[in-house]
């Protein structure tokens, strides 16, 4: 494959060249989101248009213009966790972590992401905290999970705080 | 552990090479499959693997047992799931604490833990060996079989299978022409949806000149389906070598892969594979002689089910934004860079191997009568046997979902099967006798679809499933065609008039109308089937909604605004487990005394339900 | 030259003519938002389908997207084409009542009633001021944003363009920027004013004299009787 230069990152290249997509992906992949300074800056290194990197950006649910929180939240919304119940644990999540759909809290710790489907069925509903599968998820189950959480992190930063 | 890191410049290069790896795998014969697939290794199959290999490690038995961390091995229900070879014995909901006893008494001993044994839900049966658990001798499974044999990251294991035999056939045995008529003749048609008949595509393309593309459409958006990502990740050659077979008959001399955001896996592992076959010289210049060159480049989506079309699938590549064009023309004149350019699905690709090597009439013996081979289907939402399953064309609705899958959970009522992912339709039981394959699905108002199955019983509603889906397409939906945009937009506003008790009976002509509106006159195939699930609700349910319309009711129990939440006094024990979950403090009541919600305070959210040990709450 | 069939009539026209392109040639009126012949093609709007393909096996297409094509059975006019278009100038008069240019395809096709409810939205993103600004202004000030239910027109990051000279010319070609109409009502968002309207020569003369709607000569003469 081969990879041609911006802005000091390796974007790859298919048989048609550079894209904007792949890109914007390799951006994101770097910063964890696409900051608007860096777009403006690749589309006068690349020649491409901004108002082309902005409209692919906001069409693609993969790219996000915002920084994600430090604690990342995946719900699935597949039609078997629907069908099992996946919106009553995402409205419990919302309404717990106070944080929105698709967005990130206020304070920047948790970003609540709703995807479609990723594929662990036999799971449904299924909730992925930073990396760590939850199955079979129930309204009441999340409020165990994240208050519990809280309570670690409230406990280990104060160990922390002793500790120094 | 490769066994000839060397370049294969000839097909005898290439029988001696697998000659080798057959060797070597039979050597293997004696290892733990433990399933690796997204659905085991989110239930912790991935810490399995770690503590199975630092446990032979410590007893020195890493020579003698081997460890294949496989793609999906089928029965996602009772994940994670081990398979003990040679005996094909099969562990369920395995856990590392297993680990010892598994290699000491089963591996070494030869004998069976029975705790770990699949007990069938319906007959309480228990089963020892894979092949004789019922989910499994139902099915058919040419092309997930190799899941439980092979090391999806190895090369020799796929070739000792043999793989990459059809290409080396059809490279140095047949022209491109004889592959297509081959295809031709296995009746071979598109497992992506639509069913177009592959061999047509193939070859219009290979009468085509110049520079031309074969793309592997992996963007499977479908929710609640997963095949094509299962067999990417477990057995990415075999998808791999249908591409280079493919790009010979249809004389593309560039291939590549367009694989969803939402698969980091499955894209590690394409990547792993396409860079073997390229260091054993199945991908390169000039493949073993043949004078066919052929390149393998790996795209991925950046998240929009929209893309899955195969005229936004070319823009989304071409680095566009994502909207459907008008066909004609056809991306065989003017597709990927303005040129010829044929997309198959994953498992379309994953057929044509199959296909070449046991010749189309072997092939043609699996199916119905326009419908030929096997279809994988995921098997999903409220069944017993959630999972893979893979099945001959023709099957009927009833004998996957009750004889495979088990029938529906918790005994409950089976109500209707969706399938065809957002553009299909639900099935309601009356039609379970169908069979599954394209033509009756689409005379029944859904379709084949990608091959997602979800199940749901009476706890579902209809109006509410239809709305699922019209939000998701509302959503997904580029946005360009006015019908496809706000049509989408006024269905659901209507269905969710209807599910809040709003909705009148005029509504319901309107809803109808509209939705034949909408599937006539939308420029690509997302739009016009996004109707079906409305449509296919309102003819098989139209109790549903007359009942959420005239009597203000929602049957299931499901649509928020029309049920109410209750404490029953005779089963309430007074806990307080409900009191304390409650987000509003709607819930009152003493110590061991029964409790009651305050309907004016009560979100509906459910939590009181999910917390009760008792059973005690109910919606009405 | 391509020889395909009209409306029942043999016609011929020049290789990469659109269907709407002939049609329009041949006298046949079909409705648009989306076209404009200064621009690319757009195919957005679904207004000027037309039902390509032999009864039984047609399919509606819309016309400004299709390259005419030997030996094609197109029908402008027909049930199925009328009743389509009939529903989204329904839908486009619900979404956005206060622009003339609907409230008049409103008017010719009898749309009377609008069962959704009312939007009032200035937007039905046809996508004729995007490409105007790219294509004939060379600008590429603003784009389309999102996608779905969510998708409309903007600059990046919502702010004012570079690139936007504001020359105008987007609000020049939007057919609900140029011509506002006032008549609907909150709850009605049917006009059907010019509707009602006889036209204004016939309580001059005899015959009706221009094509003009409203005609200013008509009117100017009426405020000096």
């Amino acid at each position: 494959m081969q990879f041609k230069k911006v802005l000091g990152l390796e974007v790859p290249c298919g048989p048609g060249g550079m894209t904007t997509v792949s890109l914007l992906q390799t951006i994101q992949e770097e910063y964890g989101y696409l900051p608007e300074e860096v777009l403006q800056k690749a589309a006068e290194e690349t020649g491409f248009s901004l108002t082309d990197l902005y409209s692919i950006a906001t069409f693609y649910k993969s790219f996000s213009l915002v920084p994600r929180g430090r604690h990342r939240i995946v719900a699935c919304t597949g039609t078997a966790c629907h069908v099992r119940g996946s919106d009553s644990v995402i409205e419990e999540i919302s309404r717990v972590l106070n944080v929105k759909k698709n967005s990130t809290s206020e304070d920047g710790e948790y970003s609540l992401e709703c995807v479609n489907c990723m594929g662990a069925c036999a799971l449904g509903p299924l909730v992925v905290v930073d990396g760590c599968h939850h199955g079979r998820m129930t309204p009441a189950g999340v409020r165990l999970l994240f208050t519990e959480d809280k309570e670690k992190e409230e406990a280990k930063a104060g160990t922390a705080g002793l500790e120094k | 552990m490769g066994v000839l890191p060397a370049k294969l410049k000839t097909s005898a290069d290439f029988y001696n090479f697998r000659k080798k790896a057959i060797d070597q795998y039979e050597c293997n014969r004696c290892y733990l499959a433990v399933c690796g697939d997204t659905g085991c290794a989110a239930l912790g199959s991935g810490d399995i693997r770690e503590h199975l290999r630092e446990y032979l490690r410590e007893n020195n038995l890493s020579e003698r047992i081997g460890i294949k961390y496989t793609g999906c091995l089928g029965l996602c229900e009772r994940g994670p799931v081990i398979i003990v070879y040679p005996q094909e014995i099969f562990y369920q909901k395995v856990s590392p604490q297993d680990i010892p006893e598994i290699i000491n008494k089963t591996v070494l001993g030869g004998e069976i833990v029975d705790r770990l044994l699949y007990k069938d839900p319906a007959s309480g049966e228990k089963y020892v060996y894979a092949r004789d658990i019922p989910f499994y001798t139902k099915q058919l499974r040419k092309l997930l079989a190799a899941n439980w044999q092979l090391d999806p990251e190895s090369i020799d294991d796929y070739v000792a299978l043999e793989g990459y035999s059809a290409a080396v056939k059809a490279l140095t045995e047949m022209t491109p022409g004889e592959v297509v008529e081959e295809i031709g003749q296995a009746g071979l048609r598109g497992r992506g949806g639509a069913g177009f008949p592959t061999a047509v595509k193939w070859g219009e393309c290979l009468e085509a000149g110049g520079r031309k593309f074969i793309i592997c459409n992996a963007d499977e958006g479908d929710p609640g389906a997963f095949m094509d990502r299962s067999l990417l990740e477990g057995n990415p050659h075999s998808v791999l070598e249908g591409m280079i077979i493919g790009g010979y008959a249809v004389g593309a001399a560039e291939g590549i892969f367009y694989i969803r955001a939402e698969y980091p896996s499955a894209v590690e592992k394409v990547k792993k594979a396409v860079e073997r076959a390229e260091e054993l010289g199945l991908i390169g210049e000039d493949i073993l002689g043949s004078g066919f060159n052929f390149q393998v480049y790996i795209s991925t989506g950046a998240g929009a089910f929209v893309c899955g079309e195969t005229t936004a699938l070319v823009a989304s590549m071409e680095g566009r934004v994502g909207e459907p064009r008008q066909k004609p023309p056809h991306l065989i004149e003017k597709g990927y860079l303005n040129r010829p350019t044929v997309i198959n699905n994953v498992e379309t690709l994953a057929n044509v191997p199959l296909i070449i090597r046991e010749g189309a009439q072997e092939y043609c013996r699996t199916g119905t009568e326009r419908s030929k081979g096997t279809k994988v289907f995921s098997l999903v939402g409220k069944v017993n046997n959630t999972g893979l399953v893979e099945v001959p064309l023709g099957m009927t609705l009833r004998e996957i979902i009750f004889e495979i899958g088990g029938g529906v959970k918790e005994g409950k009522e089976f109500k209707a099967v969706q399938t065809g992912g957002p553009s299909g339709g639900c099935l309601p039981s009356s039609l379970l006798d169908l069979p599954a394959d394209y033509e009756d699905l689409s005379a029944a108002g859904s379709m084949m679809g990608s091959g997602g199955m979800i199940v749901m019983d009476e706890d579902t509603c209809m109006v509410d499933v239809a709305g699922y889906f019209l939000r998701f397409l509302s959503e997904e939906s580029c946005g360009r065609c006015f019908t496809c945009r706000e049509g989408i937009a006024r269905l659901l506003e209507i269905i969710e008039d209807i599910s809040s008790g709003r909705g009148s009976m005029e509504q319901l002509d309107l809803l109808q109308e509209l939705a034949v509106v909408i599937k006539d006159s939308t420029m690509c195939g997302l739009g016009q089937t996004a109707p079906n699930p409305v449509l296919s609700t309102l003819k098989y349910f139209a109790d549903e909604y007359r009942a959420h319309i005239l009597d203000k009711r929602c049957p299931a129990g499901v649509c928020r605004e029309l049920v109410t939440f209750k404490i029953d006094e005779e089963l309430c024990t007074g806990c307080g487990a409900c009191r304390k979950n409650c987000p509003v403090d709607a819930i009152e009541g003493d110590k061991n005394e029964p409790h009651v919600i305050d309907i004016n305070k009560c979100l509906k959210c459910g939590i009181c339900l999910s917390a009760c040990r008792f059973d005690a709450i109910r919606k009405e | 030259m391509i020889t395909f069939t009209m409306n029942g009539l043999e016609v011929t026209v020049e290789e990469g003519t659109t269907l709407l392109e002939a049609a329009r040639f041949y006298g046949i009126d079909i409705p648009t938002l989306c076209y404009n012949e200064g621009l690319s093609v757009y195919g957005a709007c679904r207004l000027c389908l037309v039902e390509i393909g032999p009864p039984g096996r047609s399919r509606l297409y819309s016309s400004c997207t299709y390259l005419a094509a030997e030996g094609l059975i197109v029908r402008t006019h027909s049930e199925r084409v009328i009743r389509a278009r009939k529903m989204i100038i329904e839908l486009y008069l619900a979404l956005c009542p206060s622009s003339k240019t609907i409230q008049d395809l409103a008017a010719r096709y009898g749309i009377t009633r609008v069962r959704f409810k009312p939007k009032y939205e200035d937007c039905l993103q046809c996508g004729l001021c995007v490409r105007m600004c790219e294509e004939q202004m060379q600008a590429k000030a603003i784009s389309f944003v999102g996608r779905g239910v969510d998708r409309r027109v903007g600059t990046p990051f919502d702010r004012q363009s570079d690139q936007c000279r504001q020359c105008g010319a987007c609000m020049y070609i939007c057919p609900v920027c140029q011509a506002r109409c006032q008549g609907p009502q909150e709850e009605n968002p049917v006009c059907g004013a010019c509707l009602n309207l006889s036209p204004p020569c016939l309580d001059k003369h005899e015959d009706v004299m221009c094509y003009l709607d409203p005609c200013v000569a008509c009117e100017l003469e009426g405020e000096t009787d």
